[in-house]
């Protein structure tokens, strides 16, 4: 049995107990990288060298290993900076970023802990994406059946858990990043509160909308994850001066008496029969749970999509500009003149669906468009987060499916950007509004790919939605299951 | 009727600083048009009267004190530079 | 056709404050390229601008002292143009909230006070600085990005190039006063974008106006603004049209010179910053800012003329550089007779700085100096002509007057006994400047005085030298 099969807590008993070290923890990371990783293609640098050293250097501090996350394995999403260790985002302009000079807030957080980092994780070109299929190197893909998406843009962070490369891994989260690859990949995946994790050192995509959180195997280890990365930063200004709970003890398994809201818009058209049938299941558990739920609206819903991209376009078109050859990542050969240098460096080095974006974003705030379209959608994000606020004042959690569908074919909407779109209509809102929103495995699809459940919680609630979680979890089988890779899996 | 032209690309293109193709430029056309199609659906609500959202947290007055501090090696700055000299960055004339 | 000339300024202001305005580098002038910069200075992925207190406490004096309303909510904005100094190809910036409004700046020119209203004050990033090369290529220091500004803009009020240059002067006193910034064109601390525009007299639409950039001291805005003067209006009067033109003045050939002609408006894309939150500055911080701001240049003129009874001349000249009118507080605060500090410092001093191209900070005199030297001249100690020796190693080297006027022996002699001595051997040696005078020269006095101050080494007491001499010829 792969000693990722235990929880982060019992790997620190097993470190303190002197039954395994970290070397072991390290090794059996790459050992299953090697032998996976040529189908799953999650990591897109390996930091082995580095890792191994830090292991021995732990292990010789064995007496010493209080911090929260000793000796850890862990991956990093390749947006998120890291000190010496090349940082792509998945896209070519940073091909060549072999040092950011400084650590992500998160990644501080983590050397504070003592994980080891094993690697950077593949994504969506600047975490733009819904499959994992605009990475500009290659594609990662299900581990549940390679020839699926795993989702994205945390693809890579999310098919390294469900692999087993690696025993958790940090994503991050605009427009359901973490949430939808959680789903289709079976792990579980939280997008914390805007303002609950720092920002500083993740490559911008939509400010307004990011979020860094956790994907990992089961809802202890991500809260107990969530405990070390999350609190105030004063090197962001959107970062909330809100302390931090213990959110290891909310996990009581008790959700007596918890409200559920259900939107009927979440389980609407082109939500299939599957995940609908997943959903109820789960809700008629949480009623065996001792837990209410009733049929709510978000009435604004259907206007997500729309305001997402426009908003997180336009944000994305000012925050990808800084990519212009001239510091940092690509500059084009021979490039005569300045303005010559910054579009060939610009077109070469992005790809396909970032262009889009950029444009799109572009042309939103242009003189003549910004009321019409830029002020207009974010008018309609205040009516969206209107609605949950609403809702969320009589209901602790609301639940509904992370994804319409499970895990779709590699190809299969890769050349129609809308419908590529439509895929992240149930996580959007929850970015749009800022409330924290997690997805947990509940069940499979006639093909066998996961199903997620999403519960969202009030800002900063993020003990209820984990309370919600793990509750069902520990109630259901469907965390336990584990993908065939390689055939070498359990 | 079309929302977004071949010729509103070509110039949001330039105002990115993006050279797109021929080719490129019809493709993204009809997929921006497909998009910005879409997005009027928002016009069927009336938001007269709505505050933006640019923040979803109700924080202001985040600041810091005036206190300078250095935190990378002098050496470190053009590490990353595609061409320097002198110990500056050094780019293709400006002056066109 | 008679024209009516509209003026507008746009001037930028660093703030000295610490640190910059985003980042916690230092915020200093005249480093090594690249040595006060950091991954936010350098817009590396991933950075996050937090924002200097002290920048908005800045901002918001001189917008104060620019008699402007301050903002109770304002925020930042991006303005998205891609240019090599600009390193996350957006400027932080203020938009549609500028935190000062609605100002104004009195002036005076040739005797008449006019009040130019100031549109807007707004807080803003300073971009990078690009040198060009002559090889093709140009090359980017990053030290200045960062650097907090304000932009002052002014209305279209101003009506000559002569109101320009003193709209300028006032401008940089007021905010010199307040001790934001030194506004030291030279070094970029302070810099002026103009614009002109000229419509016949009686029409109320403003004509098609002109920019004018790199204009490096306050004399070439003024001479640059009189050259686009006359350039425009031979142009309207030959038929012609005004494009709306970006234009440099040229020191060498004392013209302006076209650089671009603008195509519609620039596209900046404004938005609201969103990893920066709005500011609300509440009847406490305004109070407690407002509280700071120094007496400024017209009330401590008015103070001069009506406390002090300075001529207003005197007023004027002193008020019109703060240095000089600290200096002259602290002089007089240290006991010294008004008029005569007033007068040493227009004077003595004032060439002083200008042939040695010195400031106040750059030279070793200071006010108690000032202020003892004074006294000596006052209690007969020395005569006004040896306190300019004095004055001399005063302001080379500092020191203690008194001291300087015993370790030299520059003690005015006023010991009756030793002068009449002095006096009487002269007489002897200069019988026909005794006949001279008795004769009606009244030259001949002044010769006998001069060989008395020759003699004494310019350290008798010139009053009673006369006295003494006159008696003397009278005895004989």
């Amino acid at each position: 049995m792969s000693l990722f099969e235990h929880s982060l807590r019992e790997l620190k008993d097993k470190l303190h107990s002197k039954e395994i070290t970290v070397t072991d923890l390290v090794n059996e990371s790459y050992n299953r990288i090697e032998e996976v990783d040529g189908q799953v293609q999650a990591f897109l640098t390996l930091n082995k060298e580095a890792a191994l050293k830090q292991a021995a250097e732990l292990d010789g501090q064995r007496g010493n290993d209080a911090a929260e996350l000793f000796g850890l394995p862990i991956g990093v999403k390749d947006n998120i900076v890291t000190k010496g260790l090349r940082t792509t985002a998945a896209s070519q302009i940073l091909d060549n970023f072999e040092d950011p000079l400084y650590d992500a807030t998160v990644v501080n957080k983590l050397n504070e802990a003592k994980s080891v980092t094993i690697g950077k994780l593949n994504m969506d070109e600047f975490a733009m994406g819904s499959s994992n299929e605009n990475s500009s190197y290659y594609a990662t893909r299900n581990p549940w059946n390679t020839d699926y998406v795993p989702g994205g843009s945390s693809g890579g962070s999310a098919a390294s858990v469900a692999a087993g490369e690696v025993p958790f891994s940090l994503g991050s989260d605009t427009g359901g990043s973490i949430r939808q690859p959680a789903a289709f990949c079976g792990v579980v995946g939280l997008k914390p509160t805007y303002g609950r994790v720092s920002r500083f050192g993740l490559i911008a995509f939509a400010s307004s909308l990011d979020q860094i959180g956790p994907i990992t195997r089961s809802v202890e280890d991500n809260a107990y994850l969530l405990e070390t990365i999350a609190g105030y930063d004063n090197m962001d200004s959107t970062s909330a001066n809100v302390e931090v709970p213990k959110y290891t003890e909310a996990l009581t398994g008790d959700v007596k008496g918890l409200k559920i809201a259900v939107p009927k818009e979440y389980l609407g058209e082109g939500v299939t029969p599957e995940v609908k049938e997943a959903v109820q299941a789960a809700l008629k558990k949480y009623e065996e749970l001792g837990a209410t739920w009733d049929e709510v609206s978000l009435p604004h819903s259907k206007y997500a999509v729309s305001t997402y991209y426009l908003l997180s376009s336009s944000e994305a078109s000012a925050n990808l500009a800084r990519f212009d050859g001239v510091r940092y990542g690509k500059r084009t050969e021979n490039a005569e003149t300045m303005l010559d240098m910054f579009k060939r460096s610009r077109s070469e080095g992005f790809g396909d669906e970032v262009k889009r974006r950029i444009m799109l974003g572009t042309f939103a705030l242009s003189s003549g468009y910004y009321d019409a379209y830029y002020k207009k959608a974010q008018q309609v994000r205040t009516l969206i987060k209107n609605d949950f606020e609403k809702v969320l004042q009589d209901y602790d959690v609301i639940v509904g499916p992370t994804t319409p569908t499970p895990a779709f074919k590699v190809g299969e909407k890769i050349d129609d950007p809308l419908t590529m779109y439509a895929n992240d209509i149930l996580t959007i809102p929850v970015n749009l509004a800022g409330v924290p929103g997690i997805s947990v495995p509940c069940g499979f699809s006639s093909e066998g790919l996961p199903i997620g459940l999403q519960i969202i919680g009030r800002h900063f609630d993020e003990n209820s939605v984990y309370r919600a979680a793990h509750a069902f979890e520990q109630a259901t089988d469907f965390h336990k299951q584990r993908p065939s890779l390689g055939g070498a899996s359990s | 009727m079309s929302r977004i032209s071949k010729e509103d690309v070509k110039h949001v293109a330039h105002l990115a600083r993006l050279s797109i193709k021929e080719e490129e430029a019809d493709l993204f056309t009809k997929q921006l048009d497909d998009i910005i199609t879409y997005a009027e659906q928002l016009n069927e609500l009336d938001t007269e009267g709505v505050e933006p959202t640019t923040h979803v947290l109700d924080l202001h007055n985040v600041m810091r004190k005036d206190e300078p501090k250095r935190w990378v090696e002098k050496e470190d700055v053009l590490k990353n530079a595609p061409d320097h000299k002198d110990g500056q960055f050094k780019v293709p004339s400006i002056l066109e | 056709m008679n024209f009516e000339t509209v003026i507008g300024l746009e001037v930028h202001v660093e703030l000295k404050t610490e640190s910059k305005i985003f980042s916690p580098s230092p915020n200093m002038f005249g480093d090594s390229p690249n040595t006060n910069v950091n991954p936010i200075d350098l817009g590396y992925p991933g950075v996050l601008p937090v924002l200097n207190e002290e920048a908005v406490n800045f901002a918001m004096k001189a917008a104060m002292a620019l008699n402007c309303e301050i903002a109770t909510d304002t925020k930042f904005d991006r303005k998205n143009y891609f240019y090599p100094d600009n390193p996350k190809a957006y400027q932080i910036s203020q938009f549609d909230q500028p935190i000062g409004e609605n100002g104004y700046i009195d002036i005076e020119v040739d005797g008449v006070k006019k009040r130019i209203g100031i549109t807007r004050l707004h807080m803003e990033e300073d971009a990078g600085k690009l040198t060009h090369s002559d090889d093709g290529y140009s090359l980017v220091d990053y030290n200045r990005q960062g650097t907090p500004l304000v932009e002052i803009v002014s209305e279209p009020d101003i009506r000559s190039p002569k109101e320009a240059y003193a709209y300028l002067e006032a401008l940089k006193n007021i905010i010199q006063y307040t001790g934001v910034s030194d506004c030291k064109m030279e070094e970029g601390s302070l810099r002026c974008d103009a614009n002109l525009s000229l419509r016949p007299i009686g029409q109320e639409e403003f004509g098609t106006k002109t920019e004018l950039k790199n204009l490096n001291s306050f004399s070439f805005v003024q001479k640059g603004l009189e050259f686009e003067e006359v350039r425009q209006e031979k142009v309207l009067l030959s038929g012609g049209e005004i494009l709306q033109e970006t234009r440099r003045y040229d020191e060498q050939t004392k013209e302006t010179i076209l650089m671009r002609v603008k195509e519609g408006s620039d596209d900046y894309r404004y938005f609201p910053e969103p990893d920066l939150v709005p500011l609300h500055i509440d009847e406490a911080w305004k109070d407690r800012i407002f509280n700071q701001i120094p007496e400024l240049p017209d009330a401590r003129k008015k103070r001069y003329i009506e406390e002090l009874q300075l001529p207003a001349y005197d007023a004027m000249v002193l008020t019109n550089n703060k240095e000089m009118s600290d200096f002259f507080e602290e002089t007089i605060a240290q006991g010294a007779d008004v008029k005569q500090a007033s007068n040493w410092l227009m004077g003595e001093v004032s060439a002083y700085l200008n042939k040695h191209y010195k400031e106040f900070s750059d030279i070793a005199l200071t006010p108690e100096g000032l202020a003892k030297m004074i006294k000596l001249i006052e209690d007969g100690t020395i005569s006004s002509k040896i306190a300019k020796k004095v004055f001399g190693d005063l302001v080379e080297k500092g020191g203690d007057p008194e001291k300087i006027v015993k370790d030299k022996g520059l003690v005015q002699i006023s010991d009756e006994g030793q002068l009449r001595e002095i006096i009487s051997g002269i007489l002897d040696n200069n019988q026909q400047s005794i006949e001279d005078y008795r004769n009606g020269k009244d030259k001949a006095l002044g010769f006998l005085v001069g060989q008395v101050m020759k003699q004494t080494k310019g350290q008798a007491n010139p009053p009673m030298v006369n006295k003494i001499i006159l008696e003397e010829m009278d005895k004989r």
